[in-house]
C-alpha cells in the first residue's frame, strides 16, 4: 500500500480546543516530531484533519457542556466511526467514556463503554496516597502486572501497531489526574500502571481510537515517541506493521 | 509513587538567580541553558520562580517559558508576580503547565479558588514560603521573602489546599540556599496535614538530604538549586555564553564558588533514592 504522505506533505493534526487545559504541549510536540498541528474548535477543521487529538485538564461536566456548546459532540463520534486515529489525553481519556462520577454523574461521549470513576483511598507501602495522583509512574502491557505474562513470551505484542510500539513494560509515563476509566470491555486496555494496590487502565485502544491517561507530551523523550509512532501510523496510512516491513526491506 | 527531582530555577529578568535565605541575588547564566540541560538529564520537572516580579510587576518570565516549551516536553510551573486570572492564563499560553502563587493568594486568597475553578485543581500550586521564628513557630512571607504575613504557615498551607490548591511548594527560607539540608519538620508537618503533593524546597546541599527530606519529611517531590546550578554554571561560562548588565557577575568571572555542597546531577541523586529502596525515574 503506497502511504498518503509520501510525496513529502507532513500529517496534520487537529488539536480540539474547548477552552480548557495546556493545548500547546501537544502542539509543540506534534511539531517536534514533525506533524503539522492547528488548535481548533472548528468542525469541518476537525473532520478534515489527517489525526484529531482530544486533549483535556480540567472538570467532566463543564468539558462535555463545552463540547454540546461548541456542537462538537457529533463531529467528534464521526471522526470516531471513521478510520482517521483519534487520540484521547487525560480528561480526554475520560471524555471518550461512557459516564464519568466526577461532581454528580455526567454523561460522556460514550464511544468507549464504561464509567469514569475517583480514586477512592489509594494506599501504597509507606501509606496513604494522595489524591490527584500527580508524578511519574510505569505503564504496563495488560496482563503483566499480575505476572501472567513475561514481556518475551507476548506472541503478538499488543503494542505493535500502536502508539505504544516499541516501548518496554514499566516506562514512566507523567499523570496528573484524580479519576481512572474502567472499559467494560478488558481487551480495550492498551496499558494498565499500579496507583498504591490499584491497577487501573492507563491507556485504551479501542479501533482507530487511542487514549492515554498520563499526558506523552510531558513525558520527556520517552512520551515524544509516541508522538513520533502516532507520525509513523498516519504515514503508513494506519497500517504501521506494513510500514515497519516496508523500512526494513 | 515516584519521587519527582525538581530543578528550581529562579530567575531576575532574563537571569538565572541563586541567593542565600532568598538575599543576594547573584547571577549565573540564562536560564535556557540550564532548563535544557536539566531535561537532557532527566529532570521530572521545572520550577520557574521570577525572584523580582512581586516587586517590580514584569513579566519576562513569560518570554523564557515560551522559548523553553518548544524543546522541554516535562511538566513546567511558573511562579512569581501572578497577580490575576489574565496572568496565569497568559502564562499557561506561553507553554507552563501550573503555576505557583503567593503573594497575590494571601492578599486575595479567592483567588486561589476563582484559579482553580477556571484552569483545574492541577494547575494552582500554592507557594508555601515560610520562616521559623525563635519560638518555633512558623510564618508565611511574601515578595520572595521580603514581606511578613502574620499568618500561620501550616493554618495557611492548609487553607489553600481547601481553597482548592491542587499541590504545594514549601520552601523554608531559613535553609534556602544554605546547603544544609531541609526543614524536615516544615515539610513533615504540612504533608501530613494535607491530601494534596508537597514539593519541598529551600536547603539541599548533599545527597542524604533529599532522601532524608522524602522519607522523614514526606515529600513528593523534591525541588533543588544549587546542587545543580553552580555546576552546570562552570559549564555554561566553559560555553562562552554571555550575560546581561543585570545583577552581579564579578563573582562568575572569577570563577563560581557557592556555599559549601556537594555537586551532585539528576542521575546519582536518582540512583541515591534508588538505594534508599525508594521509586525514581530512569530514562
Amino acid at each position: 500500500m503506497i502511504g498518503l504522505y509520501e510525496n513529502g506533505r507532513r500529517p496534520q493534526v487537529a488539536i480540539v480546543d474547548f477552552g480548557m487545559g495546556n493545548l500547546f504541549s501537544a502542539k509543540h510536540a506534534c511539531e517536534h516530531v514533525g506533524m503539522q498541528a492547528l488548535i481548533t474548535s472548528d468542525k469541518s477543521r476537525i473532520l478534515s484533519a489527517d489525526a484529531v487529538i482530544l486533549p483535556g485538564v480540567g472538570a467532566f461536566g463543564d468539558a462535555v457542556q463545552s463540547l454540546h456548546k461548541l456542537d462538537l459532540v457529533g463531529p467528534l463520534k464521526d471522526v470516531a466511526a471513521s478510520e482517521k486515529p483519534v487520540v484521547g489525553i487525560c480528561l480526554g481519556l475520560q471524555l471518550l467514556m461512557t459516564e464519568s462520577q466526577e461532581f454528580g454523574l455526567h454523561k460522556g461521549l460514550g464511544i468507549v463503554k464504561g464509567p469514569v470513576v475517583r480514586f477512592e483511598n489509594p494506599c501504597g507501602p509507606r501509606g496513604p496516597l494522595k489524591v490527584p495522583h500527580i508524578g511519574w509512574n510505569g505503564i504496563f502491557r495488560p496482563g503483566h502486572l499480575q505476572n501472567r505474562r513475561e514481556i518475551t513470551t507476548y506472541t503478538e505484542d499488543p503494542w505493535s501497531g500502536t502508539p505504544l510500539h516499541g516501548l518496554s513494560d514499566g516506562t514512566y509515563m507523567y499523570f496528573v489526574h484524580s479519576f481512572y476509566a474502567i472499559p467494560e470491555n478488558p481487551e480495550v486496555t492498551l496499558s494498565t500502571s499500579k496507583y498504591g494496590n490499584l491497577e487501573f487502565c492507563s491507556s485504551l485502544r479501542y479501533g482507530n481510537v487511542f487514549a492515554f491517561q498520563f499526558h506523552p507530551e510531558r513525558s520527556g523523550p520517552d512520551g515524544l515517541r509516541i508522538y513520533e509512532r502516532i507520525k509513523v501510523l498516519l504515514q503508513s496510512d494506519g497500517n504501521l506493521e506494513e510500514h515497519e516491513n516496508a523500512r526494513r526491506s | 509513587m515516584s519521587v519527582r527531582i525538581i530543578p528550581r530555577l529562579d530567575i531576575k529578568g532574563p537571569n538565572l538567580v541563586k541567593g542565600i535565605n532568598f538575599e543576594g541575588l547573584r547571577v549565573l547564566g540564562k536560564p535556557e541553558y540550564f532548563a535544557k540541560h536539566y531535561y537532557e538529564n532527566g529532570a521530572d520537572e521545572l520550577i520557574y520562580i521570577d525572584a523580582v516580579a512581586s516587586l517590580y510587576g514584569r513579566n519576562s518570565l513569560n518570554h523564557i517559558i515560551e522559548r523553553t516549551a518548544q524543546e522541554i516536553f516535562v511538566p513546567m510551573v511558573a511562579g512569581g508576580g501572578l497577580r490575576t486570572l489574565d496572568d496565569i492564563r497568559e502564562i499557561l499560553r506561553a507553554g507552563a503547565d501550573k503555576v505557583a502563587i503567593n503573594t497575590a493568594a494571601v492578599r486575595r486568597p479567592e483567588l486561589i479558588s476563582e484559579a482553580a475553578r477556571t484552569f483545574g485543581s492541577s494547575t494552582i500550586v500554592v507557594s508555601i514560603e515560610a520562616i521559623r521564628k525563635s519560638d518555633g513557630t512558623y510564618e508565611q512571607y511574601t515578595d520572595y521573602g521580603r514581606e511578613r504575613t502574620g499568618l500561620d504557615a501550616f493554618e495557611w498551607a492548609i487553607r489553600s489546599v481547601e481553597l482548592g490548591a491542587g499541590e504545594l511548594l514549601v520552601t523554608s527560607i531559613n535553609q534556602e540556599g544554605t546547603g544544609k539540608g531541609f526543614d524536615l519538620e516544615l515539610t513533615r508537618r504540612i504533608a501530613e496535614s494535607v491530601s494534596v503533593p508537597v514539593i519541598a524546597s529551600g536547603g539541599a546541599g548533599a545527597l542524604n538530604h533529599v532522601s532524608d527530606v522524602v522519607i522523614q519529611g514526606k515529600a513528593d517531590g523534591v525541588g533543588i538549586a544549587s546542587m545543580f546550578h553552580y555546576n552546570c554554571a562552570r559549564h555554561c561560562q566553559l560555553n562562552g555564553d554571555d550575560f546581561h548588565e543585570e545583577g552581579n557577575i564579578e563573582f562568575l568571572r572569577k570563577g563560581v564558588q557557592g556555599p559549601k555542597l556537594q555537586d551532585a546531577s539528576i542521575p546519582q541523586i536518582k540512583a541515591h533514592l534508588r538505594n534508599c529502596g525508594l521509586d525514581c525515574r530512569l530514562q
